[in-house]
């Protein structure tokens, strides 16, 4: 009997296991299809460089271009904030405080982890955007640098966090040794302890980079939604994931732009896929030293 | 260029390290901050436990808050056994195969997918092709597939500091793998699996986009009946009164914003003190 019940319990558990599998493949599957649909009626080359996307025109456009390029602009605008004080802040949290003081640098960083979305787009809107509109003299504070600066925010948990870890595993050794031939602590962390880390390091900043790609609220919220090409950051722009927020609920099911919108969601997954993909190759690569 | 004595340039250097990390805490102090001291004013009893009113600018968001709640506890019902039994399978049943690898590379992409693509998918498969509608259900599916790979994550961390000494002592003395598993790992594991559920609630809780076409309704009259109802939740709720209303009183918003914002740091300061307590008191 006993027996028995462990079979079947080690079936239970052995599927679980497989879950994580089936829904990467059913949602790759899922979108694909219904984009694979799309681009019978929709020419994929058009959907990929054309320049306006307007649904409800006639006939109807449905090019990205311009939110590719909205994304991009937010995206890299928060990795310029976020890169360096991230890599800065592991520093100071692994290697210049003490191990206490340490552990509650750390605790706070995280909490900024769990702080909603929403919270900070409503924070953005009501502290930053009326800053912006003001210190840049723009006509409106709803642009890319608005939803920059508070993706930064939301990306520093993550590649602080990962990167502090890849700082902290440098074995003790290594550090020593330059001590020992007469470096200061400072100069140890910069040549030997900084490049040790750097696959760490660089899996830190591509997860972070994923986290600000797919963000959807803050950036609904306080990038402006205006799906035209930007010429400067300080303009409004409009990204992937805000477009298929946004519209998502006005979409007749089956329709041209209700498929037009799933096809925004296979390119988001497969960008996301692919960041992750480079990120899991450099802690592999971390691990195996 | 001017060479700095390597001792001045360290202190320099620290200073400025030290202005990161302070540019990297400031914004958590700056949200708390500005959040309770606009909303502390509107919240009471009556505003946690009232319907709001006059198209929402007046009243409370008591259904917002059992939306959260009904929404959240289905979540976590269906992921975190799931969770950890996928958690089980990688951590004591796993060879190192090429399923192995796959199932791996499954979570790390999974973990990767943006929110909003789990809401596209939750619409297409939950709420339309399944046929649930808008509803907790629906939306709670999605989000457990969200949260997967998170309770699977700290869940295996957690089993895995259990000593492979206690295992090898268990079947030693003739115990199946499963009994094992049973009643020696998991009660040592549970503190941590424990904390990453936790965890995961307050993420759940926060959580927009994956709901916002497969659960949540711009204004719900009633508390929701049952799992095939639509709901109202707080994130969403704020996202509305912040954006889609017009002449919408601030301190309402922060309010709102103020008890969501409550709600998750408690559950996390909950899992920080669980962690820290079952670190010095294990048994290891």
């Amino acid at each position: 009997m006993r027996r028995i019940i462990d079979t079947i319990i080690e079936k239970v558990i052995f599927s679980c296991g497989t879950l994580s599998v089936i829904f990467v493949i059913l949602i790759f599957s899922f979108l694909f299809m219904e984009s694979f649909a799309f681009f019978k009626d929709f020419d994929i080359t058009k959907f990929v460089t054309g320049r306006y996307w307007y649904p409800d025109s006639e006939p109807a456009l449905f090019g990205i271009l311009s939110l590719i390029v909205g994304s991009f602009l937010v995206t890299l605008g928060a990795c310029l904030i976020a890169v360096p004080v991230s890599i800065m802040t592991a520093l100071y949290i692994s290697e210049v405080v003490s191990k206490s003081v340490r552990d509650v640098l750390k605790s706070l960083v995280e909490l900024m982890a769990a702080i909603p979305s929403v919270v900070i787009g409503f924070i953005g809107m009501i502290v930053l955007v009326p800053c912006v509109r003001k210190l840049f003299n723009v006509p409106t504070g709803l642009t890319a640098f608005s939803g920059s600066v508070m993706l930064a925010f939301m990306a520093m948990p993550t590649m602080v966090t990962i990167s502090e870890d890849a700082i902290h595993s440098v074995p003790w050794q290594y550090k020593e040794g330059a001590l020992a031939l007469g470096a200061t602590k400072w100069q140890t962390m910069r040549r030997i302890v900084l490049k040790t880390a750097r696959p760490g390091i660089m899996a830190a900043i591509m997860l972070g980079i994923g986290r600000v790609v797919g963000e959807t609220m803050t950036v609904m919220m306080i990038t402006g939604n205006s799906s035209r090409i930007p010429h400067s950051i300080f303009e409004p722009v409009r990204t992937m994931t805000a477009v298929i927020a946004a519209e998502m609920g006005e979409t007749v099911k089956g329709s041209m732009h209700y498929k037009a919108l799933f096809s925004i969601g296979l390119v988001l997954f497969l960008i996301t896929f692919l960041i992750n993909f480079v990120a899991d190759l450099f802690l592999g690569k971390n691990k195996n030293k | 260029m001017i060479k700095l004595n390597p001792k001045l340039s360290q202190k320099f250097s620290y200073l400025i390290l030290f202005l990161a990390t302070a540019l990297a805490i400031m914004p958590i102090m700056a949200i708390i901050f500005i959040i309770v001291k606009n909303g502390i004013s509107v919240v009471n009893w009556e505003f946690l436990t009232s319907m709001p009113k006059n198209g929402m600018r007046e009243g409370g968001i008591f259904p917002a808050i059992v939306g959260t709640f009904a929404i959240v506890m289905s979540t976590i019902m269906l992921t975190l056994p799931t969770g950890v039994c996928a958690a089980i399978y990688l951590n004591e049943y796993a060879r190192d195969n090429m399923l192995t690898r796959a199932i791996k590379l499954g979570i790390v992409n999974l973990a990767g997918i943006p929110s909003v693509v789990y809401g596209l998918f939750g619409f297409g498969i939950f709420v339309m092709f399944l046929k649930l509608g808008v509803s907790i259900i629906a939306g709670a599916l999605t989000l457990s597939i969200m949260e997967l790979p998170v309770i699977i994550t700290t869940s295996r961390n957690a089993l895995n500091s259990v000593p492979y000494s206690f295992r090898e002592a268990s079947w030693s003395l003739g115990v199946s793998r499963w009994q094992t598993i049973r009643h020696i790992v998991l009660p040592n594991a549970l503190p941590g699996i424990m904390t990453g559920a936790v965890l995961s609630i307050a993420r759940i809780s926060g959580e927009t986009a994956p709901i916002l076409f497969t659960a949540v309704a711009f204004y719900v009259p009633h508390l929701p009946h049952s799992m095939f109802d639509q709901v109202m939740t707080l994130p969403y709720h704020l996202y509305i009164i912040s954006t889609q209303i017009p002449n919408m009183p601030n301190s309402i918003i922060f309010g709102t914003a103020l008890v969501l914002l409550v709600m998750i740091l408690t559950m996390s300061f909950i899992a920080i003190f669980v962690r820290i307590y079952f670190r010095k008191h294990r048994k290891w």
